[in-house]
């Protein structure tokens, strides 16, 4: 077993890794670039190390410096979370070169699924069912008619190298497929360096259901059930769950069959995930699922397959990385329960959602049965304006879906961030709609939701009763004063508000200044 | 102590004092029952009665926010003896001030010094996490000043032009 591990990350994920280390009894290794020297992972490693400017190019993103880390502090293996480094071979073979184990695939394999048309190719020579289309990139308008014209439209167009809806052109008819496939090819020439486009039918307001696998280094693969991951909003997810409430055990085996298959193929190690479009318009006897591409690294969302499950995927991946022999064969894998998890962000949710950073003033964080919370912030720090503003993942778990969703929704309503916007509010509200309760999602679901007007509930007047008094009260006995559980009679007004400024003195400061 | 209480937009009238470790409290002429702990910095256990509710408080750039279980309110507190609210007028029809909303960077300045802007015009456009994000002119008015330029890194609360 590895006696020190360096996480190549920052945020809630190199915490959550830290947590396992830790666990196992292994020395945890941080590295922080400039702006996040008070963040909470390096509150919680056992080393850090300052890797340079935040621009991530700089830090998280700069194989030298952390392979330097790695060298300094005697690390033997690296965890690279996900996102950053995480799905780069040049790291992994960098790392291995290096002689420290990477903990995740082997650089072969993560080339293998790295570019989307050639893993389309492996796939199709493995037998794993894909969404009607081309497993090469498109020669010449003529071509992308002629095919287009066998699978029917819609069509999808994509790039090769894509990802993150970039490069990506949804074609209706014949008239529109000229305009699309050349906005297609700049945009993935601007996006990915990568002209390659290729066509796939477009299956409308599709599920997105993803498959977990674990491999280890001697031959043995498993699946451990999937995610139902189709509410998402510009192509990111934000509410996972599992099970998926449209998968039963004989469609759980067979997309989890076809999964370890996609797995074999391309000679993959550790953990990952292969995500499937699954068409709702079959009807609901027969659903297609198809192959849409592999994760070579731990997803965000594994939390909920750790719930239902009752395995611990970080430790499982340590493990194997470290040459231990899967210690429970697919048959011995049981999904108990139900789980959802909430990505919570800075954002704003009465500006588009826009990514709002800044100090957190107040935290008040749940807990309770069937909580777990993965977070990454504490009260007093500024969140940072230079990387993805997920601050936390909030995940409810119960006996069966309805409980979770209980569960989840007392944890939500027990949750407070104060001093920065979150988007902790929408949760609510995807939580108490009826089509989420009755578990009729797509992919389409979240932008359909937010369309919608949003009814003004009337306030109660009690509740404005209860704001007019409380403000009147913190006006006294300002923010600072009294500790935990003091009466609020037993301070003294006169001296008790070092931070809430008295209106007297503010308003004879402007009176003096004019 | 007296305070005139803006939520939301509307008055109320609030009086309350303290005395032997009981709180005597009238809103709008209304005498209510109160009894208040602050169990941490911020965070408020009010009892109106036997009702039970926790109050927390946000203070961001000097406005206060009170959010009872999951509903916000903007908040003002004014001692009616105080000038404030005449100060307070008078900055409505003076020169208004744009602030960054967030740490960021400027990626497009939309007018020029001297332009004439509607209420609600956009004037700058800053990054952050990238995603860009308008400031909007609060009235209408000419742009007297920009304070930043394409490039800039700016903080929360930094003044990134004025309008007249």
């Amino acid at each position: 077993m590895f006696k020190k591990i360096l996480i190549a990350n920052r945020g809630e994920i190199a915490v959550r890794v830290i947590r396992a280390c830790h666990e196992l009894g292994i020395a945890a290794v941080a590295v922080y670039s400039d702006v996040d020297r008070a963040a909470l992972h390096v509150r919680k490693a056992d080393e850090a190390y300052p890797i340079g400017a935040p621009a991530a190019s700089e830090s998280y993103l700069n194989i030298q410096k952390i392979l330097d880390v790695a060298a300094r502090s005697g690390a033997d293996a690296i965890h690279p979370g996900y996102g950053f480094l995480s799905e780069n071979a040049k790291f992994a073979k960098a790392c291995a070169d290096a002689g420290v184990k990477f903990i995740g695939p082997n650089a072969a394999a993560m080339d293998a699924m790295g570019s989307k048309t050639r893993a389309r190719k492996a796939m199709e020579r493995a037998g794993v069912p894909l969404v009607p289309g081309t497993s090469r990139g498109l020669e010449s308008f003529e071509q992308a008619e002629e095919v287009a014209a066998r699978i029917g439209y819609p069509v999808m167009l994509k790039a090769a190298a894509g990802g993150g809806g970039k490069g990506m052109r949804l074609v209706h008819a014949l008239e529109e497929l000229t305009s699309a496939l050349e906005g297609a090819r700049s945009e993935a020439e601007r996006s990915f360096g990568d002209r390659e486009v290729y066509i796939e039918k477009a299956i409308v307001n599709p599920r997105h259901i993803e498959m977990q696998v674990l491999a280890d280094e001697h031959g043995n693969t498993v699946y451990l059930g999937e995610r139902e991951c189709s509410l998402q909003r510009r192509h990111q997810k934000v509410v996972e769950e599992a099970p998926s409430p449209v998968v039963d055990p004989d469609m759980r085996r067979r997309m989890g069959e076809v999964a370890v298959r996609v797995a074999q193929a391309a000679g993959y190690t550790n953990a990952g995930t292969v995500e499937f479009l699954v068409d709702q318009a079959a009807g609901d006897q027969q659903k297609n699922f198809y192959f849409l591409e592999m994760n070579t690294r731990l997803q965000v969302e594994h939390p909920v397959t750790e719930l239902v499950t009752g395995l611990d995927l970080v430790h499982l991946q340590i493990r194997i990385a470290a040459g231990e022999r899967l210690p429970f064969t697919q048959s011995e894998v049981a999904i108990r329960g139900h789980a959802i998890e909430c990505r919570i962000y800075a954002e704003d949710p009465d500006n588009n959602y826009f990514p709002r950073p800044g100090k957190i003033t107040l935290l008040l964080a749940p807990s309770g049965p069937g909580i777990r919370l993965d977070g990454g912030m504490y009260e007093g720090w500024t969140v940072p304006m230079d990387y993805d503003p997920l601050l936390a993942k909030l995940i409810g778990y119960g006996t069966d879906r309805d409980q979770a969703i209980g569960r989840l929704t007392r944890a939500l309503n027990e949750y407070f961030v104060g001093g920065i916007k979150t988007n902790i509010s929408l949760f609510r509200r995807i939580l108490s709609d009826p089509d989420f309760r009755a578990a009729k999602i797509d992919t389409g679901f979240l932008d359909r939701l937010l369309q919608q007007k949003r009814a003004e509930a009337p306030t109660d007047p009690k509740t404005i009763e209860v704001v007019a008094i409380a403000a009147g009260i913190f006006a006294i006995m300002g923010s600072a004063a009294a500790g935990a559980g003091e009466r609020s009679a037993a301070n003294d007004s006169s001296n008790s508000k070092p931070t809430a400024p008295s209106n007297w003195k503010s308003a004879a400061r402007k009176e003096a200044t004019r | 102590m007296t305070y005139d209480i803006t939520i939301d937009g509307k008055n109320y009238r609030l009086e309350l004092n303290r005395a032997d470790g009981r709180w005597s409290c009238r809103l709008d002429g209304r005498d209510v029952e109160v009894d208040a702990v602050l169990a941490r910095p911020d965070v408020l256990s009010l009892r109106l009665g036997d009702q039970a509710f926790e109050v927390k408080c946000e203070r961001v750039a000097g406005d206060m926010r009170l959010w009872v279980a999951s509903a916000g309110f903007a908040v003002e507190v004014r001692d009616p003896r105080s000038l404030r609210g005449r100060v307070r007028a008078v900055d409505d029809h003076g020169p208004r001030k744009l602030t960054a909303p967030m740490p960021g960077k400027i990626v497009r300045v939309l007018v020029s010094q001297g332009d004439e802007v509607e209420a609600g015009a956009g004037v700058l456009v800053v990054e952050a996490m990238k995603m860009q994000n308008e400031i909007k002119s609060p009235k209408k008015g000419t742009i007297q000043k920009i304070l930043v330029g394409e490039g800039a890194a700016v903080n929360a609360g930094d003044v990134l032009a004025i309008v007249e």
